[in-house]
């Protein structure tokens, strides 16, 4: 196949961007879409040019790094990763705009990389549970209902690559927010920090400048993993009830 | 527990959904008693009179209607606020567009902020027409409810602008009640289709109810 690219092109994180076109040739449709872009970067280093920069790690769906937005849309045209999207969902002469996670949270450092450590953040504040040290624990000492650990199972599968942020029009975390608490909130071994957790993720989410949600479900439909739109629902819950009962204390 | 809630993105929408909520049961009991209209003069302004009396003689002379407007005053004025606070904080989340944009969400969606704004302009509107009389286009009379109203839909202005008020309100409902259930965190998989007719039902059926009125002044049905 052969490509039109148009890509945004940032020097630095102070630097004015702008999109800039490459033609490549040659592409097979068995590409991953990074491959595609390995090939524009080879181009370019022979050509002496800097390099596309863009995040990666896994290239397997699993590690979050990957975070492109491809034709308007975060990850691209599939409910994928952008690691996972083939080049086969692209025709043959295709014109292909590819832009970064625009956030005010997430601020570009260059080109295509954006720093989304604001995530990092939110995990801090409240995404963890208090783990006794020591031998691991029996297995049946914890009883965890099937429904709640299928609903943890679900939100669990967040990545954590704020394509949910990049799809939204009030770059709101949401999405992963809920998806966060709502994973440790409904097991037992969560418990402890049900309210502080949902509390404090919240407001470290709103510290690090992140928009609200308007409920327009954009984050929903761009999340690779299908995190659904109701997590947010719930995660609105899990707030009032903490607010409630702190305000009992 | 206010000042977690007014400071926090999440409990600042609650204000809103609770606001909303309040305004949207007022405005179920407004449009069914705007269609006692159709009852003619002496039953429409036997309401009227009747709104005055709610509640004696435990009540004073107005004293409900004044209890109910502040609340109702209240509510706009909470709802007004976090909706431009919140809107401000989305904006400033999202400062630069994608240079590859789609159209995206539904009409009732995107038309949540400036529709709203068309609401409160109406509102106010509204009460500066029928209430105090100060810009009704026609012979305002205190006490005249019925004959007020034909008065002032006799004027083609006057249902322009309710009428496109009302069209905005049924959107800024379909949206509103749904994203409301969502905020309180009553909505769920289960309930979704549920929530999502409820509020296309309450949304058609405010703005049917409230455009029957001026439709019925042009008609000549109401005279
Ligand atoms: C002063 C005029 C009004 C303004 C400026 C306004 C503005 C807004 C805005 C910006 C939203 C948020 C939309 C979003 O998050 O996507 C909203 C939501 C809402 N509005 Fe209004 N609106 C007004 C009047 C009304 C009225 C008269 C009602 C009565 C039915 C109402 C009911 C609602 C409800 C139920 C919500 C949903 C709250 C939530 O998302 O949880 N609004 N409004
Ligand atoms: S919720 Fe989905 S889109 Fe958002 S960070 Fe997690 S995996 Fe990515
Ligand atoms: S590179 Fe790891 S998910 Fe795409």
């Amino acid at each position: 196949m052969k490509l039109t690219l148009r890509v945004w092109r940032q020097r630095d994180a102070g630097a004015e961007g702008a999109m800039s076109t490459y033609e490549v040739d040659g592409i097979s449709s068995d590409m991953s879409f990074l491959e595609m872009l390995d090939v524009l970067n080879e181009q370019l280093i022979l050509s002496g040019e800097d390099p596309v920069a863009f995040d990666h790690d896994c290239r397997e769906g699993i590690c979050g790094a990957c975070s492109l937005v491809i034709n308007g849309d975060a990850h691209g045209p599939e409910r994928t990763t952008t690691c996972q999207l083939h080049m086969r969902s692209f025709q043959d002469g295709d014109t292909i705009d590819i832009e970064p996670w625009r956030a005010a949270a997430f601020p570009v450092i260059k080109d295509l990389v954006v720093d989304r450590s604001a995530f990092d953040r939110i995990i801090q504040a409240g995404g963890y549970v208090t783990a006794p040290t020591g031998a691991a624990p029996e297995a049946h000492a914890t009883p965890v209902p099937k429904a709640d650990a299928d609903f943890a199972f679900e939100h669990a599968e967040c990545i954590g690559c704020g394509a949910c942020v990049a799809a939204c029009p009030n770059g709101a975390a949401m999405l992963f927010t809920s998806a966060k608490v709502n994973h440790l909130n409904v097991l037992p071994q969560g418990a402890p920090e049900r309210e502080t957790r949902v509390l404090d993720m919240v407001g470290q989410m709103d510290a690090e400048g992140f928009g609200g949600c308007t409920l327009t479900g954009e984050c929903a439909t761009a999340c690779p993993k299908g995190i659904p739109l109701v997590s947010i629902t719930r995660m609105n819950k899990e707030w009032l009830r903490a607010t409630r009962k702190a305000g009992k204390r | 527990m206010a000042r977690t809630m007014w400071d926090s993105s999440v409990g600042k929408k609650t204000v809103m959904a609770v606001s909303g909520l309040i305004m949207l049961l007022y405005l179920v009991a407004h449009m069914i008693g705007n269609l006692k209209i159709y009852f003619g003069a002496g039953e429409f302004n036997h309401y009227a009179h009747w709104l005055r009396t709610v509640g004696e003689p435990f009540m004073h002379y107005e004293w409900t209607l004044w209890l109910i407007r502040i609340v109702l005053v209240v509510a706009v004025v909470a709802h007004a606020t976090s909706a431009y606070q919140l809107s401000r904080r989305d904006i400033k989340a999202r400062p630069s567009k994608y240079v590859h944009s789609k159209p995206r969400a539904s009409y009732a969606t995107r038309t949540m902020r400036w529709g709203g704004v068309i609401l409160g302009l109406f509102i106010v509107w509204h009460v500066l027409d029928l209430t105090t009389g100060t810009v009704h286009p026609g012979h305002f009379q205190h006490g005249h409810a019925y004959q007020n109203v034909v008065g002032d839909f006799s004027h083609w202005y006057s249902n322009v602008i309710y009428i496109v008020a009302m069209l905005a309100l049924g959107l800024h409902i379909r949206h509103g009640f749904w994203s409301a259930a969502q905020t309180l965190g009553v909505g769920s998989r289960a309930r979704d289709r549920a929530l999502k007719t409820v509020a296309n039902v309450l949304a058609l059926l405010l703005t049917a109810g409230f455009i029957a009125v001026p439709v019925g002044v042009m008609t000549g049905v109401v005279s």
